[in-house]
């Protein structure tokens, strides 16, 4: 199978993301999809939040600083937020840390939004199964990856040590 | 964020002189926070009274094989400014912390590697490219680049090697305390220096500052306004009296520890967060973004977008000014072909295999 960007997806990736998840919301639209047995990859490991207001930036740096492939917000519908406006502040925060995020390199489709209530678990399953789909054609992520250097970092402070034993005749 | 060092505790009345060593160091820093020192004024002259200064390259001659040569542990404190970029200053940060009792973070470039941390939205290539290859004021038609190691006639003549990422000095070894600010204020430098001498020092890895943040030291007031946009400071001359943000100023107030008596709001100006995060924030730029949404008077995905690209068009350059290279990502992302420890750079030899010694040595915080 190939794909419209011309990569072939990697069918061995198993994406990892971390989810989110509305207490009074999404949540419980994943454990209805649970109950109905609707089907949807596995790949999501979920965190239950009181509300998706709830999610400081920091669990979503958090989490790719980690290693995660992708982070999915899930909150209630604007407006139906048990806590009254709260999620109109997820939705500024999110466009917020996307927009910072895209300035890293992040690609979009690691970072999404979702709204889905308590009775929406065919929305719910269908926009993790999208999103795992996205990622696994993205590939990994490894982040911390990022600063880990070349091996000439070391080499080069090897050089320096030597160097400086050489012409100093300090012992260590 | 902090580290637990593993060198004994301080006591700083040893010596030859029976005065305490004083060393001093800069890494990749601007030289401001050198400056810095010398504007404690007059009390520079206690400041050699009580102290032997032993190593201090941007005002007195000294080399590093006398450090190098002193037993570990033989300074009784060094204030490093500076983060880390290349392997020299990796190098330096290694020996001045095994060498030194206790080791100051000073300064927000080796706090949280501030200015020379934004670099990190670059890789080195591109860097590299920016200062020897296309810059406006270059001609460099070879597209030379300095080169780790060259050989002459004469030997090998070795430069240091320049990294992808900058590092703060505490992701390069453990640190004891930090001085923060861009630079530290003379009278906090002071502060610090009694505390040090006085032997009244804070638990290890403390920073050396209030618990409050910059908006507890700011006069003017507030009044929970929402606002509508970004106003970007050359876009507005703000009222004397009313908060910043209230204006539509990005001000990093908020989430900026204090210390500084809110310099820059009693200018009429922002704060753009130089004294790092308010203790207990993680990541700078996540409590900008949180305390910014709460404030923003927009509920749709259109609106907030439009806000947001006409007001903050460089997200990381405001949240990340002075702590990038100390944030939970640390840096941009580097394309595929530079990431890890496999890739390569492009000059220089590329042998991968370093001493255990130096691997051990600098194994720490990482
Ligand atoms: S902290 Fe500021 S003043 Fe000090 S070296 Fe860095 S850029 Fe310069
Ligand atoms: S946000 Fe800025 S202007 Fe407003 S109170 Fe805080 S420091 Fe002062
Ligand atoms: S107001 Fe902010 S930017 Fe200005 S000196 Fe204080 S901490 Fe630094
Ligand atoms: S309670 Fe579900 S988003 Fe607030």
């Amino acid at each position: 199978m190939t794909h419209p960007n011309g990569d072939s997806p990697n069918p061995e990736f198993e994406p990892k993301l971390i989810g989110f998840l509305c207490n009074w919301c999404s949540y419980r639209a994943a454990d209805l999809a649970g109950i109905s047995r609707i089907k949807y990859p596995p790949n999501m490991r979920i965190i239950r939040v009181m509300c998706s207001g709830r999610v400081d930036p920091t669990f979503v740096l958090e989490a790719l600083a980690q290693g995660a492939d992708g982070v999915m917000v899930a909150g209630c519908h604007p407006g139906e937020c048990h806590y009254i406006e709260q999620n109109y502040k997820t939705m500024r925060r999110f466009y917020m840390l996307r927009q910072m995020l895209l300035q890293m390199g992040l690609e979009p489709e690691r970072f999404q939004l979702v709204w889905a209530s308590a009775a929406e678990g065919q929305q719910l399953a269908d926009a993790v199964s999208k999103m795992v789909e996205e990622v696994r054609r993205l590939g990994p992520l490894q982040w911390p990856a990022n600063w880990q250097e070349n091996g000439q970092r070391l080499h080069a402070l090897q050089a320096i040590v030597q160097e400086h034993q050489q012409a100093m005749e300090v012992s260590r | 964020m902090n580290p637990t060092p593993s060198t004994p505790t301080p006591s700083t009345a040893s010596s030859a002189s029976g005065k305490p060593k004083l060393a001093l160091y800069w890494a990749a820093s601007c030289g401001g926070c050198e400056i810095a020192v010398l504007a404690i004024n007059e009390k520079i002259l206690d400041v050699a009274a009580a102290f032997d200064i032993v190593f201090w390259p941007c005002v007195m001659d000294g080399k590093v094989r006398d450090i190098e040569r002193m037993p570990d542990g033989g300074i009784d404190v060094c204030l490093f400014n500076g983060g880390i970029r290349t392997s020299e200053q990796e190098y330096m940060a290694q020996l001045l912390r095994r060498k030194s009792k206790v080791l100051v973070a000073f300064g927000s470039c080796a706090h949280e590697g501030c200015i020379p941390g934004l670099a990190n939205l670059s890789s080195r290539e591109e860097i590299f490219q920016a200062v020897y290859g296309n810059g406006q004021s270059t001609e460099n038609p070879q597209e030379l680049r300095p080169q780790v190691q060259t050989h002459t006639p004469e030997g090998e003549i070795l430069l240091p090697y320049f990294y992808d990422t900058l590092r703060t000095l505490d992701q390069t070894v453990p640190v004891d305390y930090y001085l923060p600010g861009c630079p530290p204020e003379a009278e906090n430098i002071w502060k610090a220096i009694e505390a040090i001498v006085s032997g009244k020092l804070p638990p290890r890895g403390t920073v050396l500052g209030p618990t409050t943040t910059v908006c507890d030291e700011c006069p003017r007031k507030r009044s929970e306004k929402k606002i509508q946009q970004f106003k970007r400071t050359w876009q507005t001359v703000p009222d004397e009296e009313t908060c910043l943000l209230e204006q539509g100023l990005v001000c990093c107030g908020i989430a900026t520890r204090a210390g500084c008596g809110a310099l820059c709001p009693r200018v009429n100006s922002p704060c753009i967060g130089c004294h790092g995060p308010n203790v207990d924030v993680p990541d700078f730029g996540a409590r900008m973004m949180t305390a910014l949404s709460s404030v923003l008077d927009a509920n749709t995905p259109e609106e907030i977008e439009r806000i947001l690209t006409e007001g903050i068009p460089d997200p990381v350059g405001v949240f990340y000014r002075f702590s990038l290279a100390a944030s939970l990502l640390r840096r941009s992302r580097l394309r595929k072909k530079e990431v890890g420890p496999g890739g390569n750079g492009g000059n220089g030899a590329n042998q991968p295999t370093g001493s255990p010694a130096v691997e051990k040595a600098s194994a720490a915080r990482r």
